[in-house]
């Protein structure tokens, strides 16, 4: 498997996509810290782009690179190789060079700033393991479709739809629940629909660094448990855990079952 | 030259004269603080020795100043009320007072004056205390340099740090409250000035101010108070420079403003409170240079506030800046800064070209059902904050910054 | 060598291969044929454990395929389209397929042979369909594996190439192996095959020699004993 994941990393770090997603994130951070000065806004604005851009990049990204690599993988099916170390190697390569791209490119600036001399140095550090986080989830989801689905164009769609839903129709249908059942205690349905979705879930684990302040403003027991104490943190964790966990064993099941 | 040398002399003569010097310590002869008094005649001087002394319900009725020597310990006993002060001109300074008896009919007090002028209580500490410091129907007084530490764990059982109660002409400075049940109290008292204080993790209100106007209060702490700090039924208060720092939790403000008419509170810094300044039925009010960094919500205004002024202020990553329950709005927002603000500055004369507009629609919606509260910085929210950005619907279409600063402001 | 029990495979409700029994013995080189869609690729697939049978065994040199990966060090697999990595370079692949199967210094020879020396630190991105078929090879024939399979061989190659291809799969011949081959061209599979098998809608139609199979379908030669075979199942 670690030969595979070598190869695949290596082959992606060289392509032109993990240039331009690193280059992406270096300019992002460049322009944020340098033409702002304000670490704190940088925060917030990287975290915004984070939710929404790591989950697509991770998602396109891992679909083009299953279909496109698919005549390689068939090559490599006929090696004396596992199926399911092909597979993990080349989900694992993707995946760390997404990761990689990621850390450096807004690293690298945030270093140049001088950020370890700065209280946010936390804050920065669990945006980028949310980061990494959301890229493996991504990456893993992406992997599962593109195993299902042979047709291509019929792939991407899905992943497409599948960053849709999670980055905002899901948002959008939580909420409507919430205020057609706003009659009922809550604090139960919203935390659990906050672990259903990787990109709420991660948020959550954010608005615990940023916003504080005002998630305290709410009367619930249960809430004020998560939020208050490092129960929140160490659930959260351990669900995004269980959210790169689950694909990848869909990923190692699935493969083990497929034609080629 | 001379004339003042014998106007000296002449003063000497009478100190000598009148004001004697009395001591007390554990194996003087006069070894009561009680005993020193009653021997005393006025103005004299009582110097309390270090030792400890059981004593409660100490009256201190002539006008007398008692000096404490490497801070007395003056013990209670659970007793009761341990000084009381019901004479004009008495300093006390230097006493290290415990255990004022907690009872549900009485407010005992480490410390009371009555009905006096001119006092003086400074460098006190004070631990084990129901009440601290408290002051019924006094003027012309100052409070200074004390140290009150409570252990106040449930609000009906335990007292305030710093009570004045129909006393004007205050002056409370540089005190240090905490873990009491409200750290400062002011309820009718006019022309107080609170000054340099720091009031921290008390139970109920850091600060807490009823029916008393004309106060100033300027360069004090509130730090991680239950409530942090109330304003009400007041008028003509100036609040000048304060911190107001972690106030967290369901009905925590870094300030409530109930019925509060022609304020000023300028210059001020509310760090990440739930709410920073909560706003109820208060008018004529001018909010200036003031500093809300971090707040769940910087400013939340609920029923009628009318003719009030938010100008110069810095609004920073809070994350909600204004919230308001109606869609009217007849207060002024100017010239302020808003980190959330993504407008831009072609003619860089240092305000922005577009508008701001601080009430998000889904501060709205977080009132109504408040579990949304979760899905704060959602893509979805941010959306349809968006929308409503562009076409207001559910928020005061004129509540709007005209000239939102560039740059942070800087006083 | 190889050995093929009842093999089934159906994809969807489409039947692919229906009951496929076959023996192939050590030695020689044996041409699996059949028009477009018989399953000749699923079959190879089969037998390389890409695709998972609904039924039937196969074993390969005597050890069921279906326990461990590891029998695949025993064959050599050439693929029908070569699509690699594009931001690989050659020398990369190699070294990289080596990496993954075990030491060999033939492909220092193979590489002169079918002169990709100029393009060893190109991207195979970068490479023409034949040049990369020609990498295929190479990748396919550096090892000393006792059973080689090839996919569609000659696709792409130039009449060199072509030519040092045909002497690889005569020396292998020579030094013992077994060569399954897949291919369109007829005359490329009358020159090396030893010995065939048709297959038709998924079951084994014929088996046996060349010269059987024009015996059988009383034609003069290859191609047309070929044609009419399917001209007589379709008419």
């Amino acid at each position: 498997m670690l030969k595979i994941l070598k190869y695949s990393f290596f082959d992606l770090m060289r392509s032109r996509w993990s240039y331009v997603y690193f280059a992406f994130y270096l300019l992002l951070g460049i322009v944020l810290l340098f033409l702002n000065h304000d670490l704190s806004k940088a925060v917030i604005t990287l975290m915004n782009v984070i939710i929404v851009l790591v989950p697509l990049i991770g998602t396109i990204f891992g679909v083009m690179y299953y279909y496109n690599s698919k005549e390689f993988t068939e090559l490599l099916l006929a090696q004396p190789l596992k199926r399911s170390s092909i597979f993990l190697g080349q989900y694992l390569g993707v995946s760390l060079s997404l990761s990689m791209s990621l850390i450096l490119g807004l690293g690298i600036p945030f270093i140049l700033y001088g950020l370890f001399k700065s209280s946010v140095i936390w804050d920065f550090s669990l945006l980028l393991i949310t980061g990494t986080f959301l890229t493996f989830i991504f990456t893993a989801l992406a992997f599962n479709i593109a195993l299902s689905n042979e047709n291509k164009i019929k792939g991407f769609g899905y992943a497409i739809l599948l960053w849709l839903f999670l980055a905002i129709i899901y948002d959008g249908m939580f909420l409507m629940s919430l205020i057609i059942f706003e009659d009922y205690p809550l604090d139960k349905l919203s935390l659990a629909g906050t672990m259903l979705n990787p990109i709420d879930l991660s948020r959550t684990l954010i608005l615990l660094k940023l916003d504080i302040s005002a998630l305290l403003g709410y009367t619930g027991a249960i809430f004020k448990k998560f939020f208050g104490t490092n129960l929140g943190l160490i659930i959260s964790f351990f669900t995004l855990s269980l959210w790169v966990i689950l694909p990848v064993t869909r990923i190692v099941f699935k493969s083990k079952k497929k034609d080629f | 030259m001379k004339k003042t040398f014998v106007f000296l002399l002449a003063m000497f003569m009478a100190y000598l004269n009148y004001a004697q010097n009395i001591e007390v310590c554990n194996t003087c002869p006069i070894s009561t603080l009680k005993a020193a008094i009653n021997l005393a005649n006025d103005f004299d001087t009582i110097t309390v020795r270090k030792g400890t002394y059981k004593e409660h319900d100490v009256l201190i009725n002539k006008p007398l100043t008692i000096v404490g020597e490497n801070y007395p310990v003056i013990d209670g006993e659970l007793k009761g009320e341990i000084i009381t002060i019901t004479s004009d001109n008495v300093t006390v300074d230097g006493l290290f007072i415990i255990n004022v008896g907690t009872s549900y009919t009485e407010d005992y007090a480490a410390i009371r004056v009555r009905k006096s002028k001119h006092f003086i209580i400074k460098n006190l500490v004070l631990e084990k205390l129901f009440f601290g410091i408290y002051i019924e129907k006094s003027n012309y007084g100052k409070v200074f340099h004390n140290k009150i530490i409570g252990d106040a764990v449930a609000e009906y059982n335990s007292g305030n740090g710093i009570q004045l109660w129909y006393s004007n002409h205050v002056d409370v400075e540089h005190n240090y409250v905490q873990d009491v049940r409200d750290g400062i109290y002011l309820e009718f008292a006019d022309h107080c000035l609170i000054k340099n204080n720091v009031s921290s993790n008390n139970l109920r209100y850091g600060l807490h101010f009823m029916f008393s106007n004309d106060d100033i209060y300027e360069d004090n702490t509130f730090e991680n108070n239950g409530a942090g700090v109330a304003v009400m039924f007041s008028k003509k208060i100036k609040m000048f420079n304060n911190i107001f720092r972690e106030n967290w939790g369901t009905a925590s403000y870094g300030m409530l403003l109930k019925e509060i008419n022609d304020a000023e509170i300028i210059g001020n810094t509310f760090n990440e409170n739930t709410i920073g300044i909560n706003i109820e039925g208060s008018n004529r009010i001018l909010y200036k240079n003031n500093d809300f960094i971090n707040n769940g919500w910087a400013i939340k205004v609920r029923g009628a506030c009318y003719t009030n002024s938010f100008l110069e202020n810095n609004f920073l990553y809070n994350s909600f800046d204004i919230a308001y329950n109606s869609k009217v709005n007849d207060n002024v927002f100017d010239k302020n800064y808003w980190s959330s603000y993504t407008g831009y500055d072609l003619n860089k004369d240092g305000i922005g070209d577009v508008p701001y507009r601080p009430v998000k629609l889904f501060s709205y919606v977080v009132n109504r059902t408040p579990e949304t509260i979760i899905l704060l910085r959602s893509l979805f929210i941010d959306i349809i904050d968006f929308s409503e950005k562009v076409s207001p619907v559910f928020t005061p279409d004129n509540l709007l910054d005209h000239n939102p600063l560039t740059k942070r402001v800087t006083w | 060598m190889v050995n093929v029990q009842n093999l089934h495979k159906k994809f969807n409700k489409n039947v692919v291969l229906g009951g496929v029994d076959l023996t192939i013995n050590e030695g020689g080189i044996f041409a699996i044929l059949g028009p477009n869609g018989s399953g000749k690729t699923t079959l190879i697939k089969a037998i390389l454990g890409m695709v998972i049978p609904n039924e039937g065994d196969i074993t390969v040199l005597g050890e069921n395929i279906k326990k461990s990966a590891d029998y695949r060090h025993k064959i050599d697999y050439l693929p029908q389209i070569a699509n690699f990595p594009n931001n690989l370079r050659v020398k990369e692949l190699i070294k990289m397929i080596k990496d993954l199967r075990g030491k060999t210094n033939e492909d220092k020879r193979l590489i002169d042979l079918f002169g990709l020396d100029p393009f060893l630190n190109k991207k195979l991105g970068t490479l023409s369909g034949g040049t990369k078929q020609k990498v295929n090879i190479v990748l396919t024939f550096m090892f000393d594996s006792p059973l080689i399979i090839l996919d569609e061989p000659t696709t792409g190659l130039d009449p060199i190439s072509l030519l040092h291809l045909k002497e690889l799969i005569a020396k292998e011949k020579v030094n013992g192996k077994t060569i399954i081959i897949t291919s369109h061209i007829m005359s490329f599979v009358e020159e090396v095959a030893d010995e065939i098998v048709f297959l038709l809608e998924g079951k084994i139609y014929f088996k046996g020699s060349i010269s059987e199979l024009k015996t059988k379908t009383d034609q003069p030669d290859f191609e047309h004993a070929i044609a009419s075979i399917l001209t007589n199942n379709h008419a």
